[in-house]
């Protein structure tokens, strides 16, 4: 297993032990639990399929319901697949903890960023507003978007105003600064993607 | 705020620094690394400001060096802070003292506060 599902706490600060002061994102990391193991033959590729945090039965969907039942597992939140290491010996209803980061130094974080609704150029792109004042009407308008009949249309990837978060990111590369296992904590260095209480997956760095 | 935030805050809480506040003069002993080796240096100063709650806090603390004004930011957490000692009390009525920027010499001053023990 290179990953597991976990949930934002906050962020704070920690201190090592020559004084420098180490900004930190708190993640509660599983435990979780695995629902299903897909094996190349029966499904194509191999995964092993695992749910996080609780979800109360009337509020799951009936085949859901029956894929949980028949893994013998709880109501999952949400469940989520991750690529199974050689060697792993898992069978559905295993329980993995954060301990799987053991002697890992650098993880991958996947979330989705916080949700910013339709934003105009300024906030998205931050780009520049226009002048205020000398009968100006172009003060957070966009301004030009492209050339003439050449090239005739705008260009692709051109920015402008429009949803901005709520999208799934990934932040490569974080280093692991403690694992607290009894709690299931995972204090990664800097920021992860995603609001506090948020759902994010974090996977050991290629 | 999150029970387990706080918890993490707890572990660089510390109780062996005195009370002081905006105003007063503060004699900070901050741990120095140089070449592996270790050792004290003394940095005197007026608090000027405060930021933070909780386990989270740092003073800005200003003092006027060989005639060059330095200002650093302490986070009282930190371990390379061993201890404080209050020098001088002073009698100041704001919460940050940014105007000691604009002012040298005389003007510069800060009324002191008396502290009578307690009977």
């Amino acid at each position: 297993m290179n990953g597991l599902i976990g949930k934002k706490i906050g962020m704070t600060r920690i201190f090592d032990e020559e004084g420098r002061h180490i900004p930190v994102t708190v993640i509660e990391a599983g435990p979780c639990v695995v629902t299903q193991l897909k094996a190349a033959k029966t499904d194509g590729y191999s995964a092993v399929q695992v749910g996080f945090g609780p979800r109360k039965p009337k509020n799951t969907t009936m085949p859901m319901q029956g894929h949980f039942r028949k893994a013998g597992v709880e109501a999952q939140h949400i469940v989520s697949e991750f690529a199974p290491d050689e060697g792993d010996e898992l069978k559905p209803g295993d329980t993995i903890d954060v301990s799987i980061f053991d002697g890992v130094e650098l993880v991958d974080v996947t979330g989705f960023t916080r949700g910013r609704g339709f934003s105009g150029r300024i906030r998205r792109w931050n780009q520049h507003r226009g002048p205020a004042s000398h009968g100006s009407k172009n003060v957070r308008r966009s301004g030009s978007i492209g050339m003439h009949t050449k090239p005739g249309h705008v260009l692709k990837n051109t920015q402008m105003p429009g949803q901005y978060g709520n999208k799934q990111e990934t932040k490569k590369n974080l280093t692991v600064v403690r694992i607290d296992q009894e709690r299931n904590l995972l204090l990664i260095k800097g920021s992860v993607p995603g609001s506090r209480n948020g759902i994010v997956t974090i996977r050991i760095s290629r | 705020m999150s029970n387990i935030i706080d918890s993490i805050r707890q572990e660089n809480a510390r109780n062996d620094l005195p009370e002081f506040g905006i105003g007063d003069t503060i004699r900070c002993k901050m741990q120095i690394r140089e070449g592996g080796k270790t050792r004290i240096q003394n940095y005197e100063g007026v608090v000027i400001a405060q930021r933070g709650t909780a386990n989270e806090k740092a003073i800005t603390v200003r003092k006027i060096s060989n005639g060059v004004a330095v200002e650093r930011v302490l986070p009282l957490e930190s371990p390379n802070l061993t201890g404080i000692d209050v020098v001088r009390f002073g009698r100041v009525r704001r919460a940050k003292l940014y105007y000691l920027r604009a002012l040298t010499g005389k003007k510069a001053r800060i009324r002191e506060r008396r502290v009578y023990k307690k009977k």
